[in-house]
């Protein structure tokens, strides 16, 4: 009977501390590409909310709640991040970080959007915000808005009259492609090589060569980070001379490092970049994540870092937890980076959940990403 | 004719290393009776032994090549065939199929565990320049990868069939009992057969690398084309598997130049089904009677 007393009070008492716990407590699901070929942005998206969630609850957390973050590892696969997306709310999540791949999110967003819960994403495809979610926000420009701020750097740098493209057949590419192309044609610059390739793909050898046939004054490559390393590779092997042009991935550190002096002149508009050091919240973003995570950090990296960061706002804003509300401020919101340090830069939502902020044109010079230029919000 | 010539000479480099690996195929398989799925992840291995060298150990390129290699040898070659195929075997081929499947998941997860999901840049083991052949201009890698592979099957094929070691692996590969009559030492001719299967998928790995890039899941993709390539030319010959390599390297890079990139990964499944109903034996094989 004693034991059986003794267990009672055991059970009540654990359950009592657990309640305690979760009461204390906010969670968040962090859903993203841990493994597979998206693995060098999801890895990257993960560190940057884990800096951001250390500092958050050093910080005193989120309504003096400590954030309490469930990783998940979508492998790549959209319908896995589906899965993995209905699983972290049904474990309590009040609001979702992930997924980055445009092809995942595309699929996992309609489970939050059925939840009512937030869901700050790290994808392109400029889809995304086309389909009336109110609770998909992103955490940089979409392609929509990316691409025309890069294709007048075809028309008045370069004057080119003809390009070729080479782009990787997923949402992400595929999104990039259409309006890069619908651009070209308003400025009247003729596409004179069209080349889709595969996630994943390995062999660049065919690509490259129908590219360089077709000797377009300038190539512009949308490709997730491995396949542009490796493009980049073929390119050089090829002896490939016209200036290859890209949006966000191209410079991006890891494909520097795996591409080595293949990156070498390579061109990108990027929404964000840890080389722009020139920007104090970015420069001490970089500092922070350098001395954590013993690398450099990339522009997925600086995204998840915004996402967390966003959330604690616009919580706090609202005043409690509630994933209506957060999505009816978010939608118009403007964050300076004066009030609000860790945005970074100045960042607005319109009311699809479509951000605008500056931007950088970027060339690889002596293996580093070096800034070349900022393009103001559009 | 530039265009040509360079599509043609990327998949005959490529289709070299195919060859390689896909020769390790015909070497298990007529040496132990099996196929090795893990064959594509014995390719993928060494890039990572180079790695730890150059980054861990600090070790110089050539140093490194050197040691990976013998390291290859040692775990693919010896180890697998001590530790996996000698136990299982007795047990019939079809478990020890299924073994090197399990074999295949373990290499591939343990080197995503130790060293990351992401893809490591690997050096380049040629001068990333062109050469101008006849107003061509080609690339210099593709050039020196497809010399190298030719070269290591020529001297794999005197080796096979010039020296008395390499007739008594064949001896023993085609008739072990009488071979063992014939005084072959069987079982050591079998390890030989292991461990230049280990230094095949070392110098495959070390020379694909630098463009596929170093990745855990490299060995998915290369292993199913060079067991492809295997069937294509003939499981039970060496030259089958060289002209089953060459023959997916050249006609997938000319497929995706001229015909559609789109369905590129399509063309080996294709070609392996065309082959089986017209020539199951492969396109340089043998036919192999069995009793049932």
């Amino acid at each position: 009977m004693k034991l059986v007393k003794l267990l009672a009070i055991s059970a009540t008492a654990m359950a009592i501390a657990g309640a305690a716990h979760a009461a204390d407590t906010v969670k968040v699901g962090m859903i993203a590409e841990l493994s597979g070929p998206g693995a060098p942005s999801g890895t990257n998206w993960r560190d940057g909310t884990r800096l951001a969630t250390e500092e958050i609850n050093a910080d005193g957390g989120i309504l003096g709640k400590q954030v309490e973050v469930s990783e998940f590892d979508t492998q790549t696969d959209p319908q896995t991040s589906r899965a993995l997306v209905q699983k972290a709310i049904d474990d309590g999540a009040y609001a979702i970080w992930g997924t980055v791949y445009s092809g995942s999110t595309m699929v996992n967003m309609l489970v939050a959007q059925q939840n009512s819960v937030p869901q700050f994403v790290g994808s392109e495809a400029p889809a995304i915000v086309q389909k009336g979610n109110p609770f998909v926000f992103r955490t940089s420009s979409g392609a929509q808005k990316g691409i025309p701020d890069l294709t007048s750097y075809f028309k008045r740098t370069l004057d080119a009259k003809t390009v070729g493209i080479a782009w990787v057949n997923n949402e992400f590419g595929k999104g990039g492609h259409d309006v890069f192309a619908a651009q070209m044609e308003k400025l009247g610059i003729k596409v004179v090589a069209d080349v889709a390739s595969e996630q994943g793909q390995t062999d660049y050898a065919a690509d490259v060569s129908k590219l360089k046939e077709a000797a377009p004054a300038a190539i512009f490559v949308y490709m997730n980070q491995e396949e542009s390393a490796r493009f980049l590779i073929e390119a050089k092997k090829q002896g490939l001379t016209m200036p290859l042009i890209g949006e966000v991935t191209l410079t991006e550190a890891k494909v520097v490092e795996l591409a080595g002096d293949a990156a070498e002149g390579a061109i990108a508009h990027v929404g964000l970049t840890a080389s722009a050091t020139s920007v104090p919240g970015i420069a001490e973003f970089v500092t922070k994540f350098e001395a954590k995570f013993n690398r450099h950090p990339t522009h997925d990296a600086i995204k998840g870092y915004i996402g967390a960061w966003a959330t604690k706002y616009v919580t706090e804003m609202v005043g409690k937890f509630d994933g209506e509300a957060f999505s009816n401020v978010m939608h118009g919101l403007c964050l300076d980076a004066k009030s609000y340090p860790h945005m970074l830069l100045d960042t607005c939502w319109d009311e699809h959940g479509e951000m605008s902020r500056p931007s950088f044109m970027v060339q690889v010079t002596g293996g580093k990403a070096e800034v070349i230029g900022i393009v103001n919000s559009n | 004719m530039s265009q040509f010539l360079q599509v043609m000479l990327s998949g005959l480099a490529t289709g070299s290393i195919y060859a390689l690996v896909a020769i390790g195929f015909t070497l298990i398989w007529q040496s132990a009776k099996t196929v090795n799925f893990a064959q594509g992840e014995f390719v993928m291995l060494p890039a990572f032994f180079v790695l730890v060298c150059t980054k861990v150990l600090a070790l110089p390129l050539w140093l490194a090549l050197i040691v990976a290699l013998a390291v290859t040898v040692v775990v693919l070659g010896v180890l697998f065939k001590k530790l996996v195929v000698e136990p299982i075997l007795p047990s019939g081929g079809i478990p020890l199929t299924i073994a090197t499947m399990a074999l295949a998941i373990f290499l591939k997860e343990s080197v995503k565990e130790f060293y990351g999901a992401e893809a490591q840049p690997f050096p380049p083991l040629f001068p990333s320049q062109t050469l101008n052949v006849f107003g061509a201009v080609i690339s210099l890698q593709d050039i020196c990868n497809l010399v190298v592979a030719l070269a290591i099957v020529v001297v794999l094929t005197l080796f096979l069939n010039r020296t008395r070691t390499g007739r008594c692996m064949q001896a023993a590969a085609q008739n072990p009992a009488v071979a063992e009559i014939l005084g072959i030492n069987v079982r050591r001719m079998v390890l030989y057969a292991f461990l230049i299967n280990g230094a095949l998928a070392a110098l495959a790995s070390f020379l694909i690398t630098p463009v596929y890039l170093a990745k855990f899941s490299n060995g998915e993709v290369l292993g199913l084309i060079a067991f492809i390539a295997a069937i294509v030319g003939g499981f039970n010959q060496i030259r089958g598997a060289l002209a089953g390599g060459l023959l997916i390297g050249v006609l997938d890079n000319l497929t995706a130049t001229y015909v559609t990139a789109e369905y590129r990964a399509a063309l080996p499944l294709v070609l392996l089904i065309v082959v089986i109903l017209v020539r199951p034996q492969g396109l340089l094989g043998t036919s192999e009677g069995r009793a049932v």
